[in-house]
């Protein structure tokens, strides 16, 4: 019954906190630039608003412009199905889900690159390029930090993974390791979730987007569904992200809960204030930084494989 | 009564050729015969394999009581060739239909012919290669499928590209032959007796193993395309027509691992550097092969590459297999060899799929420069449909086939870091691959993006039709293919465990299904499926149906943009293949800019292979100029070579 009312919960969460972490963000950053800024909830607006508008179709698209965004919010809502967002296994779990996780995201990326490619606009084959290309260097990034936690734990589903038994013991060199990946899971938290340095969510500057350019052409429930889409990857890699750093599987179990929820406000607060006080990077460099986060989350690996 | 039916099938397809051989050059009947018999003879094949592979039932050894100079002809069948025997049935089968409707005989009356009679006597060969059971029989079925392949190759001998491919490929597939002899005359010496595949020869001594090791690396190896022995493969599988491509792509590659599995079960328990260098090769090739396949924009070598890259990656389990094998886990070699099988049989669905689709493109368009396509979507639906299968698939996304065989893959070499084992390092063959798959999915984002997104760049592009049902067909099939390995992987499993079993020493190979919950597969498909569907009626308003299409594409204030002006594929990819311009050396004509009104000035970049054109073409230019002197020696004469191979071999006894 407890495992029930869990998942529940889990997935309760994963569909009603997303939006509220784009609003965090943006009070964090209206507060650093000394505003008032959008109200904490506007994103929920905005999803109702864009909700009931209807749709603009460009004579050049095909049905896989309306299908991606449902595509790409089903297959991200999957993949924060397999990702325990609080102190309690995930919804679905088995041996192997880290991969099944890593690929429904690819799976999302497709269709949204074949959605804006579909357009023929230049616009969006610049944001397409620009993603493809970044995600080449993320992917690296991601799995090596999965190597860390496989290697950690022992066990190959998030789950286990995520939240390692108490026995597990976490000696020293386990920290330093898990402190690296950590940075290195944020870098790629970044570039996954397309916020500063990597991307700037805020300008409608074509040429310096990607995510934003991507989606240029949708609008109404199409758009709905590819900022909700956003928001949800935000939330199972902050989720992912938390894990990492703070021990959620010890002490009583509502206490965890009590920490997991804050603990994902305080990420979406952290992203804030790393747009509030860093610029986009330039875009050539931005493979750098990526390269860094492999780095990271590589030296992470060899320093649990001495 | 099993070897018998494979024998008539063979034998049946041998000769499907000869129908359209004896009408006349624009004969319909002809062909519709001779793909009849290929059809039929193959699926007798296919249902006897499966009846024969279901029953668990043991090895089959058939010999003949007349003893030839070489031996007794005999044949063998176990669980690993009846596995290899699959995709060689099902894509030539389907490949023949296909052939109907690309190489109709009333519009190619020369040449057509000649390609159904090679396509029938190629298929045999490869089947005889797989059941072969004693190594002069082996190398005299290889020449066959090799020399067969060779004329599938140059059906269209007269254009000079293809003179070209077909010199390349005779070069490299006779050095493949060269290595293969010397391999099988060592196995002789080795195991002593030409009987195949000799196993548990850990006896030998060391430098023999390993120079046995070796060889089959690399005569193997080079007709599976494995870098840097691949130079053949780009111009082979890109000037032969689309369906040759696709049987080549499909099955004559997995010629090459099938030689390549066999070998490293020879020695029992195989020292760690075989599965070491397996795992490199195929790391190499995966990454290497998917980074040149990106730069191009031949729509038919961009495939040729991403085999390069599919043949890495089941390498990559391959080599994951055979440390399993040395360091004695069952759990790497279920998983290595389960994933490398796996995905070898996937890929003799997806590639066939996007080389036949890459052929409806050239049949609908007369055009495969991915530059000159665009806006097919909207002109050939069907195929559109098709190729995002296709292109879903080999991007090894769920839940389409490729990830299932990359999944058991990736899971092999994350189980490397349980329990201390000495093989840590070979997990870190999964950021890499973690890479080629992100890289795959580039690639194939353009390949479908540039050809049937947006709006048609050229004319042809524009007044493309979608290709005949006799092309589709097979298509479709295939593509039902992909789905359903993907869902329901369930129903493949218990073949891959048969053959691995039949590859192992050990008697109790661990189970697929224990290993990983096979059911979440068709779990995950379904639920994207609902998923999907219910956000779709959920989240969509559709009953207001307030859909607006006021025309194309906003062009952000720009009034008249044109067709020329979408993004083109190469630009796609500028950014990586600029990055990785130390691997893919383009070579590129930049426009000059001068003054306050320039000239008309154009751009023009051309990616060949690096290693062909840069090395090997160089290599033997000046090899050809230096021992030009040995030319004396080069007369043409069959005769005389007959000589000198007299006296070499007198020269020898008398040493």
């Amino acid at each position: 019954m407890n495992t029930l009312i869990s998942i529940a919960f889990q997935i309760l969460l994963l569909v009603l906190l997303p939006p509220l972490l784009p609003g965090v963000i943006n009070k964090t950053k209206a507060w650093f630039a000394g505003r008032v800024g959008p109200p904490l909830f506007q994103t929920y607006y905005d999803l109702l608003r864009l909700m009931r508008k209807g749709v603009v179709l460009s004579s050049t698209t095909t049905w896989v412009f309306s299908a991606a965004p449902l595509i790409s919010l089903a297959s991200v809502l999957l993949a924060g199905l397999l990702v325990p967002l609080g102190p309690t296994a995930a919804p679905v779990h088995f041996t192997g889900d880290l991969i099944l996780f890593a690929y429904l995201l690819a799976l999302g990326r497709f269709f949204t690159i074949l959605a804006a490619l579909d357009t023929g606009s230049s616009f969006e084959g610049m944001g397409a390029a620009r993603e493809l290309t970044f995600a080449s260097f993320s992917e690296p990034a991601l799995f090596l930090a999965l190597l860390v936690l496989v290697k950690l734990s022992g066990t190959l589903s998030l789950s286990t993974m995520l939240a390692p038994a108490t026995h597990v013991a976490i000696d020293s060199t386990a920290a330093a390791a898990l402190v690296l990946t950590a940075f290195g899971l944020f870098v790629v938290l970044l570039a996954e979730t397309s916020r500063l340095p990597i991307d700037d969510p805020n300008t409608h500057l074509e040429l310096t987007m990607i995510h934003e350019v991507l989606v240029l052409d949708n609008s109404g429930p199409l758009l709905a569904a590819q900022i909700y889409g956003s928001a949800v990857k935000l939330l199972v890699l902050g989720a992912l992200l938390l894990h990492v750093l703070l021990p959620l599987n010890q002490g009583w179990i509502w206490e965890n809960w009590a920490m997991t929820i804050p603990g994902l406000l305080a990420v979406a607060g952290v992203i804030g204030v790393v747009e509030s006080i860093m610029a986009r990077l330039q875009l050539r460099l931005v493979p750098t930084l990526l390269v860094a986060a492999c780095l990271l989350n590589g030296f992470g690996f060899l320093l649990l494989l001495r | 009564m099993t070897m018998f039916l494979l024998i008539l099938a063979a034998l049946l397809i041998a000769g499907s050729g000869l129908p359209s051989l004896v009408s006349g050059r624009r004969s319909a009947r002809g062909p519709v015969l001779s793909m009849a018999i290929h059809v039929l003879a193959s699926a007798l094949g296919i249902a006897v394999l499966l009846r024969h592979d279901l029953a668990a039932a043991a090895p089959l050894h058939w010999a003949t009581t007349y003893r030839f100079p070489i031996g007794k002809p005999a044949l063998q069948l176990d669980d690993l060739s009846a596995w290899f025997l699959l995709p060689i049935f099902l894509i030539s089968a389907l490949g023949s239909v296909y052939g109907l409707g690309y190489w109709p005989q009333r519009r190619h009356p020369a040449d057509g012919r000649k390609l159904r009679l090679f396509w029938g006597i190629t298929t045999a060969g490869m089947i005889l290669v797989v059941l072969a059971a004693n190594s002069v029989e082996f190398l005299i079925a290889w020449e066959i499928m090799a020399m067969a392949g060779y004329f599938l190759l140059i059906t269209e001998d007269r254009r000079p590209q293809v003179q070209q491919a077909g010199w390349v490929y005779l070069i490299a597939t006779h050095i493949a032959t060269l290595c293969l002899i010397a391999f099988f005359v060592l196995l002789r010496v080795g195991s002593g007796s030409l009987n195949l595949w000799p196993t548990g020869l850990t006896h030998l001594p060391r430098a023999m193993l390993a120079a046995l090791f070796i060889l089959g690396l690399v005569g193997f190896g080079c007709k599976a395309g494995l870098v840097p022995l691949h130079v053949w493969l780009p111009g082979a599988h890109a000037n032969a027509p689309s369906h040759v491509s696709a049987l080549f792509s499909g099955v004559l590659l997995n010629m090459g691992v099938y030689g390549i599995v066999r070998v490293a079960a020879i020695a029992g328990h195989p020292p760690i550097w075989w599965g070491a260098v397996l795992l490199s090769c195929g790391m190499l090739s995966a990454f290497l092969g998917i980074v040149w396949a990106c730069a191009q924009r031949d729509c038919k070598r961009l495939l040729a590459y991403s085999s390069i890259e599919n043949i890495g990656i089941l390498m990559t389990g391959l080599g994951l297999a055979v440390l399993g094998l040395s360091l004695q886990h069952p759990l790497w070699v279920a998983l290595g060899l389960g994933g490398s099988l796996l995905h070898m049989f996937n890929h003799s669905l997806f590639k066939p799929l996007l080389f036949m689709g890459a052929g409806g493109i050239i049949h609908g368009t007369g055009a495969r420069d991915l530059e000159a396509l665009g806006g097919l979507a909207r002109r050939m639906p069907t195929l559109f449909w098709l190729m995002l299968v296709g292109a879903a698939s080999i991007s090894a996304l769920p839940p389409w086939n490729g990830f299932v065989s990359e999944l058991f893959i990736y899971l092999g070499l994350f189980k490397t870091l349980q329990g201390g084992t000495p093989a840590g390092w070979a997990a870190l063959a999964v950021p890499l691959l973690a890479m080629v798959g992100a890289l795959a999915m580039t690639t194939f984002i353009k390949f479908t993006a540039t050809s049937f997104a947006g709006q048609p760049r050229t004319a042809a592009a524009a007044n493309a039709h979608e290709p005949g049902s006799m092309m589709l067909a097979p298509m479709l099939l295939l593509a039902a293919g992909c789905a359903i390995v993907g869902i329901f992987p369930q129903l493949f499993t218990g073949l891959l465990d048969h053959a691995i079993r039949a590859w192992t020493p050990w008697n109790a190979p661990i189970p697929l299904e224990t290993i990983i919950p096979l059911g979440c597969f068709t779990a995950v498909a379904l639920a994207l499926f609902f998923a999907g569907g219910l956000i779709g009626v959920l989240a969509i308003p559709w009953r207001h149906a307030r859909i607006r299409n006021p025309g194309r594409t906003w062009g952000c204030g720009y009034v008249s943009p044109n067709q020329r002006m979408q993004y083109t594929g190469s630009s796609l990819t500028q950014a990586l293949t600029e990055m990785l311009r130390w691997l893919v050396w383009s070579t590129r004509r930049q426009p000059r800019i001068q003054g306050v009104f320039p000239q008309p000035s154009n751009y023009a970049s051309h990616t060949p292979d690096p290693l062909l054109e840069s090395v090997v073409q160089p290599a033997l230019h000046k090899a050809g100029n230096t021992l030009k002197s040995a030319r004396i020696f080069q007369s043409g004469t069959v005769q005389l070579y007959l000589l000198y191979v007299l006296l070499i071999v007198l020269v020898l006894l008398l040493v």
